[in-house]
């Protein structure tokens, strides 16, 4: 059990002072005072240490005793976390409430997994065999969906002495004996525990080659982020980050999905919690809830866990991940995530920068996004990591350190749009502002398993709203009319394009999810009108004959008018709008 | 109660604002109760903002002037700061701390809680649902308030907050039974905390409102306790007496300018303009007490109405409280110029719990579609204006002509109300059509055929 390792000399918000700590190691977990508050150790100054205490600290006083086991800040890694809720260290917020309440108290000690519930295993190696770290013992059904495969815990070379029969067993009995060349043996269960701040070993980092699909038309067709890659969603608030991280949580197609709310609002959890599990994956069939874990640490939860709860979620992230899983992680937001860096860095006292933000500020983000990527596992299959972070700049500046810093690290950028917002155009993100380097490394992908003309079809469309650009430069000065009939063209395409492919609206049945193929006949569908339009106004026909056709208003409306059933129907209608364009070309 | 092994410390190391230093002294708890009597017997309140060994470092919410080292008496009341509730609080005044105002008793207490408040657990919350009617169509129609929202208004000086916070008091009290309001004050003038108390007796719900004035002329620090015991308050009705509470928090640009100002007497690092780095956190420590608990009936409203310095929108109050809030109202100065009330500006006002609580079986069915089509063809009457002031009305096409009747409409007929006017959200949908009609139906595809089809009116 926990030992003493200190006492209290000082006090100040989450910020503790211990001294007589010369057996406290940095990062080692401790417990604090009377009520056993959770904290870790940020620094050690000769004998004494300083404490970051993940619960108010309320009635702590000088004098108490610090308690350690001499375990640095883990997490409990086994079948059981997938439609959990978790606070930012890992407790169980359901065990809580039904302990505790509806109010969260202090020093509540509860197990991450439930320890009495047996789960069905079975074995996938037999005795005998010689197994390394990272490989596959057996497997557990943890849903109907995702079948949490039991590995060899890291660090681990040599063979199974003994394995337990298909079964059912709780997460803490032993499964396997292992022994190794030396002919030590350890004992395997079916969890493990793991350090948070200590990213999980692979064998070797892979380059990106496929889109993660999210559904979303402005995001898979004109800024896809790749399976692996990271993204960050700046905006100011009202723009809609969340409802985006809400969207690719919900439609993307990754095998597992960790959502942490980071410092965010307590309604908003409540609306994931209470719509997840109505609603049904498209591929699968099943609840969205048998593949999601949530990891909520509300504003009003204590700063210190908010600090944690990002390494938490990429903890357990890179847990499914070593099973050949495609995770996706979404961080709602990195920027109260760095405001909890602050708050702890200015009560250490440390030399402030930017905006009080301190100097590790650009190393610990390059660590949490380096965390991403698509690798191969140690056992040998492939699994990889999706980033997909909101950042919440102050006035909506992409210039302040945050979102400045995460720009380094990441390669997709979905800049939302405060004008757009107001406008009531969602998903608000900007076709100006935003970007994504992965086009070249997914490009194959749409290619093969949607059109050939995709590419050239996405940079048209590109081209045609960076025309718009300039030309709404001079329609504010001088009004559309006065442009000549070609470049009304573009304009109009353009206003099709908003309205009727890049907004979407999320709580609509039939717009909030398109597949790659609608989006593909979608963006067709404009992009032959405007390229048959183009040879028509030349020969002088103009835009209101264009915008008379019965096609124009089947344009507009075909993001509601065609459901994934009806596709069909969606490319007759591509059809139509080349003939019915024809036709007119007299 | 354990005030028979209470201690009494003599002597002050130092005093600097509202903080003082004081040593000699051992186990003593962060963030405790603490009292101070001075040599005329007064009593005054602080709490331990940092312990250590062998000293505490106390605030004194009514600050210290008077003080020295010698001539106070500073007990430990190894607690934290707490209030008793109880139903007798409605109807009353009371001070920044909790002490009565309006010359009647302290009220008696059914329980004691920590003014600070627990977070409530996200398994625990029950998702907002429920409209509150306020009879205004600018919020009703396009920026639905419901129960267990905060939403803010972001006002300027001058203009008419006050009024509009008044207005939803009274005409929101009518749906919900076991409705209450808790005022806050905090830092307001006397004439302004004056204006509410005679607008609750005016609609005759005065008995229903509990109120907490922490006047301009208070010291700053007592604001930050202030709507901590209105809140504890405001819990304790809500949570264990299932009411509908709405707490009008005004303003919480002053509460900030405290939370500044004394951060600087600590001598913390600064993050933007001045306001520490904790802003955010502290800000949210507030808000997020607003909510619904499943199981529970009750529920707390929050209408925090803070005031942007220089009108700007991006300075860190309004920035940080927009982030944690549900969605905001707000007030534009100049449609306020042109006399238009309620002065609620079209674009930048949204509330996001709106969404899921209306629509078919919630309030009506083109509720969704009008409100999005009315945003997004006003956003249209905007960009319209600004061309018009450059080549001028008479250049723009007949398509622009129709925007701008319609912009005027919209703000003459449909945000135009007055003050005494309680319009239903069906008339307010209805007057929504009404204003919209005047657009071309090609121009209206934010809305389905079928809701054109039944409402779209226009005028022969």
């Amino acid at each position: 059990m926990a030992k003493i390792a200190g006492k209290v000399s000082r006090v100040v918000g989450p910020l503790v002072e211990v001294e007589e700590a010369s057996s406290l190691r940095m990062l080692d977990m401790v417990e604090v005072g009377e009520n056993h508050l959770v904290g870790e150790v940020v620094r050690l100054v000769k004998e004494r240490a300083y404490l970051q205490v993940y619960e108010d600290t309320t009635s702590l006083r000088a004098g108490d005793f610090v308690y350690t086991q001499g375990y640095p800040l883990y997490v409990e890694l086994g079948p059981g976390l997938i439609g959990k809720i978790y606070d930012g260290i890992q407790r169980p917020l359901d065990v809580l409430r039904e302990k505790e309440g509806c109010f969260i108290n202090r020093g509540v000690h509860v197990s991450a997994l439930d320890k009495q519930k047996k789960w069905h295993f079975r074995p996938l190696r037999k005795e005998g065999d010689s197994v390394k770290a990272g490989e596959i013992a057996g497997e557990v059904p943890e849903t109907q969906l995702i079948k949490h495969k039991i590995m060899i815990p890291p660090g681990f070379e040599g063979r199974i002495r003994w394995i337990a029969g298909e079964g059912d067993y709780t997460v803490e009995e032993k499964i396997a004996v292992l022994e190794n060349d030396e002919g030590i043996q350890r004992q395997v269960s079916m969890y493990q525990k793991w350090p948070v701040r200590k990213p999980r070993p692979y064998r070797e980092k892979l380059g990106i080659t496929e889109p993660l699909i999210t559904g979303q038309r402005v995001i898979d067709t004109l800024f896809p982020v790749g399976k692996g890659g990271c993204v960050a969603v700046p905006g100011g608030f009202g723009t809609g980050k969340t409802v985006i991280q809400h969207q690719v949580a919900k439609w993307s197609d990754a095998d597992i999905v960790v959502f942490v709310g980071c410092g965010e609002r307590g309604n908003e959890m409540t609306d994931v919690l209470l719509t997840f599990p109505k609603l049904i994956d498209p591929r699968t069939q099943r609840p969205l809830m048998e593949r999601t874990i949530f990891i909520a640490n509300t504003s009003n939860m204590p700063v210190a866990a908010r600090e944690a709860s990002i390494y938490t979620g990429i903890t357990m992230a890179e847990y499914y991940r070593d099973m050949g899983y495609t995770v996706a992680l979404m961080a709602d937001s990195t920027s109260r995530w760095a405001e909890a860096l602050r708050e702890l860095s200015g009560r250490l006292e440390e030399m402030p920068l930017e905006e009080g933000f301190p100097a590790y500020l650009a190393s610990r983000l390059a660590e949490f996004y380096e965390r991403a990527g698509r690798i191969k596992t140690l056992g040998g299959t492939e699994g990889s990591i999706t980033v997909i972070s909101s950042v919440s700049p102050p006035g909506g500046d992409f210039s302040e350190p945050v979102t400045a810093h995460t720009k380094r690290f990441i390669r997709c950028f979905w800049a939302l749009d405060r004008d757009l917002a107001n406008a009531r155009h969602y998903p608000s993100i900007s076709w100006i502002e935003s970007y994504s380097e992965y086009i070249d490394d997914i490009k194959e992908w749409w290619h093969k398993e949607v059109d050939e003309e995709w590419l050239s079809l996405r940079y048209s469309i590109i081209e045609l709203l960076q025309k718009e650009q300039r030309l709404q430069q001079v329609v504010k000065l001088v009004g559309a009319s006065v442009l000549p009939v070609r470049q009304r063209l573009i304009l109009e395409t353009c206003t099709i394009f908003k309205n009727a492919f890049l907004q979407q609206f999320a709580f609509d049945k039939v717009d909030t999810f398109s597949s790659p193929r609608k989006q593909f006949l979608m963006l067709k569908a404009i992009v032959t009108f405007y390229r048959k339009g183009e040879v028509l106004v030349k020969k002088g026909i103009n835009t209101s004959e264009l915008k008379a056709l019965p096609v124009y208003q089947d344009l507009l409306r075909m993001r509601m008018k065609y459901p994934e059933s009806e596709l069909d129907k969606l490319e007759e209608m591509v059809k139509k709008t080349e003939s019915s364009l024809g036709e007119l070309d007299y | 109660m354990k005030d028979y092994v209470l201690r009494e410390y003599v002597g002050l190391e130092e005093v600097v604002g509202p903080i003082f230093v004081i040593r000699n002294i051992h186990n003593i708890g962060y963030n405790e109760l603490v009292e101070v009597v001075d040599e005329d017997g007064n009593l005054r309140l602080g709490i331990t903002l940092e312990v250590g060994k062998g000293y505490a470092v106390v605030e004194v919410l009514k600050g210290t002037s008077g003080m020295s080292f010698k001539n106070c008496r500073v007990r430990f009341k190894e607690k934290p700061l707490l209030i008793g509730v109880s139903d007798d609080l409605l109807g009353r005044v009371f001070d920044g701390i909790g002490n009565p105002l309006d010359g009647m008793p302290k009220p008696f207490y059914e329980e004691q809680v920590d003014i600070n408040g627990r977070a409530i657990n996200p398994t625990s919350r029950d998702y907002p649902r429920n409209i509150i009617e306020t009879g205004i169509s600018a919020i009703d129609v396009m920026n639905t308030l419901v129960r267990g929202q905060k939403l803010p208004i972001f006002s300027g000086s001058g203009l008419p907050h006050d009024l509009i916070g008044t207005q939803i008091a009274r005409q929101a009290q009518v749906k919900g039974e076991g409705f209450c309001v808790v005022f806050v004050a905090m830092g307001v003038k006397y004439d302004t905390a004056r204006y509410f108390i005679r607008s609750f007796e005016e609609s005759g719900v005065l008995e229903r409102v509990c109120m907490f004035l922490s006047l301009a002329d208070s010291p700053s620090i007592e604001r930050l306790f202030t709507p901590r015991l209105a809140l504890s308050c405001a819990e304790f009705l809500a949570f264990k007496k299932n009411r509908h509470v709405l707490v009008i928090m005004s303003d919480m640009s002053n509460y900030c300018e405290a939370l500044r100002e004394v951060s600087t007497i600590r001598g913390e690092i600064p993050a933007r303009k001045g306001y520490p780095g904790y802003l955010y956190s502290d800000l949210a420590s507030l808000y997020e007490r607003a909510g619904m608990l499943k199981g529970v009936n009750g529920s707390i409203t929050q209408l925090p109405i803070l005031t942007m310095p220089n009108d700007d929108i991006t300075h860190p109050i309004p920035d940080l409280t927009g982030y944690i809030t549900e969605g905001q109202i707000v007030l534009e100065r100049e449609m306020f110029g042109r006399g238009i009330y309620p002065p609620i500006a079209g674009l930048p006002s949204l509330s996001r719990l709106m969404k899921d609580n209306i629509g078919e079986g919630m309030t009506r069915a083109d509720h969704p579609a009008l409100a999005s089509q009315l945003f997004a063809c006003y956003a249209k009457v905007k960009d319209t204006r600004s061309l018009a002031a450059i080549i001028g009305e008479e250049e723009l096409t007949p398509l622009d002509h129709l925007y701008l009747k319609f912009g005027e409409d919209f703000e003459r007929k449909f945000l135009c109300q007055d003050y005494y006017e309680r319009r239903t959200l069906e008339e307010g949908l209805d007057l929504g059509w009404e204003v919209i009609s005047l657009l071309p139906k090609d121009e209206l595809t934010r809305i389905k055929e079928e809701y054109l089809n039944e409402f779209y009116k226009p005028k022969k």
